[in-house]
This record gives C-alpha cells, structure tokens and sequence, in this order.
C-alpha cells in the first residue's frame, strides 16, 4: 500500500508527485514520466536530465471509480484517466469535477490537491490531478 | 530604491452556495439576511482543497506574472487560520511544490485574518533590508463556521499570493498597523469551530482598527482621500467594507472593484489579498491603491500601491481574479455538507 504511511517512500517521490517533475532522454528526446534514470532506446547512450511538465494534455482513456480503495470512500464517484501529455508521454491521474463533463479527446490541466489522507492523526498527502479545461 | 509587488495571483474554488439555500435549511429570512450581509453567495472548496492547495495556485499565478527564477525567493511565509497541519508547515509543502529553493527562510503565520498581509510586511522588510532578492507572502483560508450559525452564510474560501522584490508592478510605498488586545472572535486550539462576540464585532474591533490603521498610513506618508484611486479593505462581509470606506470619507466607487465578498464570501486571510488583486487586474500605471486587513484579536495592516507602467506586460500572464470569481458552479446544501466534510462517514 504505497500510501498508507510510507513517509520514506513518500519523501523519495515528492518532486514527481507535487509538480510533474520527470526526466527526458536529451539524445533521442523521449520523455518519461515516472521518471525514468534510463533510456531503453539509447541505453548506455542516453543522457537523462530531470524534465518539467506542463501538465497540458488530452484524455485518452477513463473509467468512473464507484466503489473506492481505501482512503478515496469520500471522492465517489470520480473518475480516473489516461492522459495523454503534451510533450509525449501518458500517465493516470484522477480528474476532478462532474464525472458527466469527462469525455476521451477533451483537453486537459493540471491542479494540485489533496490525494488522500491516512486518517485524522495521519499524513495528508498530496499531489497532481487533472481538470477538464472547457 | 523602489520595492513593490513584483508577481501577484489569486485563486478561489469553483463551488459556490447561496444565502437563500443556506437560509432554506435553518428557516431564516434569506432577503434579510442578504441585505444586511450584502453578499449574495460564497466559495466553497472541494473536498481535495484546503489552505496548502489553494496557495499553491495562487502562487503559481504569481510566478507567472514576476516571470522570475523561483529560486530566488528567499522567504516564504502563508498567512492562515485554516493551515491543515497543526504541527508541519504549510510552507514547507507549497516550496516543494512550486520548486522552490532548500535555502529558503519559511514560516506559518496566523493572526485570524491578517495573517496574509503581516506576511507581506516581513517579505518588505526582508527585501528592503537586502537580505533576500524576493519574498512570497501568501494568505489564503477555507474558513469554516459552525451550521447555523451566523457565520455559515459568509465563511468562504481563496486566497492571493503576492511577490515582493525590486522592479514592481505596484510600489509599495509604506506600512502601517494599529493593534488592541480586544477579543471579538476566538478558536480554542483543537475546536474546529470559532466563537464570536456577535455584534460586538463590529465597533471596538473591525472599525476601529480599520479606520485607525487606514488613517495613520496616510498621516505617515502624508496622503490625502483624494490621491487614491481605489481601497481594498478585509471583507467579512459587503456591510463592513462599506461603512468603513464611507468614515473614512471615500467615494463608494473606489471600494466596488475590490468587494469580492459579494460573489465569494470571506476567505479570512486571503479576503483583503484578493480584494487587492481583483484591484491589480484592472488597475492602470499611476493608480495609487489603499489596503487596510483586519484579524479579530485585534489588529489591521494598512499600505499603500503606487502602480507602475510594468502592470501592463504582466496584468494577462496568468487567470484573473474574476476569472475565478465568475467560473463557477452552484451546489446546494447536501453537497455542501459533504464538501465540508461535516458528514462523519
Ligand atoms: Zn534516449
């Protein structure tokens, strides 16, 4: 369960959760988001650099969560997406508001909220979501 | 040297509710109350959204506004009754996410709803002493109040981020505080409402202080009524604002762009911040500017803005405050309590 209380693990990803910081390969140029530390095209040719996204994209995919894991009860229904980001790569993400306006090819920004919370003594975590842009 | 406001942005949750659906639930005269109020609706933050997001984004439209390296701010202090944490900066977060330097002076304020612009006057003092390049002042607020209560129909939510360096927008051309031991309205540490004094809010607190401050900034720097063009003043409703711009003897017309508390409630410490940046967005090279804040306990922070011809290039580099105010969408009562997480499940 990587969110429940796993302050480690939390700290080591912050950088990619809080503002869509991945990497890119600048000898082919691909871009990887989690970030990646190696490129499977260059292999030991590749040069990674730390690489910031605008969080501009488009949805390729969605589905409605209407029975949530743990720690989203309080969201549903919501919906969680496959987002196709501007400078090339795909990642999931929720997108938030009315789960009616969610539709694949609809454009695409980033926010930051809170994702979830471990319980009232606990972590608030945070990080990246997606919403529509009309 | 000239030190002002270099970057400024605001945010405000899309979610509003009515006086009238609020009314409906607690059979209360919603006419009444509107008039007396002068507020129509407030924010209200979705349920992922509290003081630490809604800094993120108004913070965010600072940057782009100063255009400068974030990595040069050298102080960021977030003004707020709401922080989520009672123990754990809310700066420490909103630096990470907005990328900013490890060498970075950071600290939580809280003064009710004053806390946002005490922020702005340590950033000045900061800059204009040199030790830093820039500071980020922030003050922001999901404000709650207890159901029922006279306060559920303005406790809104926003908030306004303001960066303070060399080469302004705006010229910050002094400060001034009045502040009194008076106790109008109160949080016990781990209540999760406050209490009021009720009507005994408004004279030995909000007007008092308010006028004070407002008067003694322009005895300081030897300004007149005459030589301002707009005010700004803490909202926590349209009714306050108002009166108080008529004692101290200013047009209405200079108080109408920055009542925002008519569409979006009062956000606390993100109130007289994003009355001030509704004010920035339209505001033209010359303008000059008052703000008076308020937090009850009590004390006001008044300044005064001289705008200059850099508003122009960086007024539409990020969302303005009425794009915010007007891009909403109404919720009734249910969804309301569930927002607000005043529903256990
Ligand atoms: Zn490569």
């Amino acid at each position: 369960m990587p969110y429940k209380s796993s302050v480690p693990l939390f700290w080591r990803l912050k950088d990619a959760k809080y503002s869509l910081v991945g990497t890119k390969c600048i000898t082919c140029n691909q871009v990887f988001f989690p970030p990646a530390d190696f490129c499977p095209q260059c292999r030991r040719k590749g040069k990674i650099e730390k690489f910031q996204f605008s969080g501009n994209g488009e949805v390729v995919s969605y589905t409605v969560i209407r029975v949530a894991p743990e720690g989203f009860e309080k969201y549903v229904p919501y919906v969680v997406a496959i987002i196709q980001l501007d400078e090339g790569t795909r990642i999931s993400g929720q997108i938030i508001g009315d789960i009616n306006k969610v539709e694949i090819e609809k454009r695409v920004k980033s926010v930051f909220r809170r994702i979830t919370e471990d319980n009232d003594q606990g972590l608030i975590h945070y990080g990246i979501k997606f919403e529509i842009v009309d | 040297m000239v030190i002002g406001i270099v970057g400024y942005g605001a945010y405000v949750p899309k979610y509003r509710i009515t006086i009238d659906e609020i009314a409906k639930v607690w059979g209360q005269d919603a006419q009444a109350l509107r008039k007396g109020l002068l507020v129509e609706e407030k924010s209200v933050p979705a349920m992922d959204e509290d003081t630490i997001t809604i800094s993120v984004e108004a913070a965010r439209n600072a940057l782009l506004r100063a255009g400068i390296d974030p990595i040069k701010i050298g102080a960021l202090y977030i003004g707020s009754e709401s922080h989520p944490y009672a123990v754990k900066s809310s700066g420490t977060i909103v630096a990470q996410a907005l990328g900013l330097s490890t060498n970075l002076m950071v600290a939580d304020f809280e003064f009710a709803c004053k806390a946002g612009t005490a922020a702005m006057q340590c950033c000045y003092g900061l800059v204009k002493a040199g030790e830093i390049e820039y500071g980020l002042a922030i003050g922001a607020d999901t404000s709650q109040g207890r159901p029922g209560d006279a306060l559920e129909y303005t406790a809104g939510a926003g908030g306004a981020a303001y960066i303070i360096g060399k080469d302004p927008l705006a010229e910050l051309e002094g400060t001034f505080s009045y502040t009194t031991d008076t106790t109008d309205f109160w949080r016990r540490d781990g209540e999760k409402y406050p209490s009021h004094g009720a009507r005994f809010s408004g004279h030995p607190g909000y007007f008092t202080h308010v006028l004070s401050a407002s008067k003694g900034l322009m005895k300081k720097l030897s300004l007149k009524v005459e030589d301002f063009d707009y005010v700004v003043l803490h909202m926590p409703n349209g009714k306050f604002p108002t009166n108080a711009c008529k004692l101290l003897g200013f047009p209405l017309e200079k108080l109408e762009t920055s009542l925002v508390v008519k569409r979006m409630g009062n956000c606390y410490s993100g109130s007289s911040p994003v009355g001030l940046s509704a004010v920035l967005d339209v505001a033209k090279p010359g303008n000059r500017i008052l703000m008076t804040s308020y937090g009850s306990g009590a004390g006001s922070d008044s300044f005064s803005f001289l705008v200059t011809d850099k508003i122009l290039e960086r007024q539409n580099k990020a969302p303005t405050t009425e794009n915010y105010i007007s891009k909403k969408e109404n919720i009734d009562y249910g969804n309301y309590v569930k927002f607000r997480g005043k529903l256990k499940l």
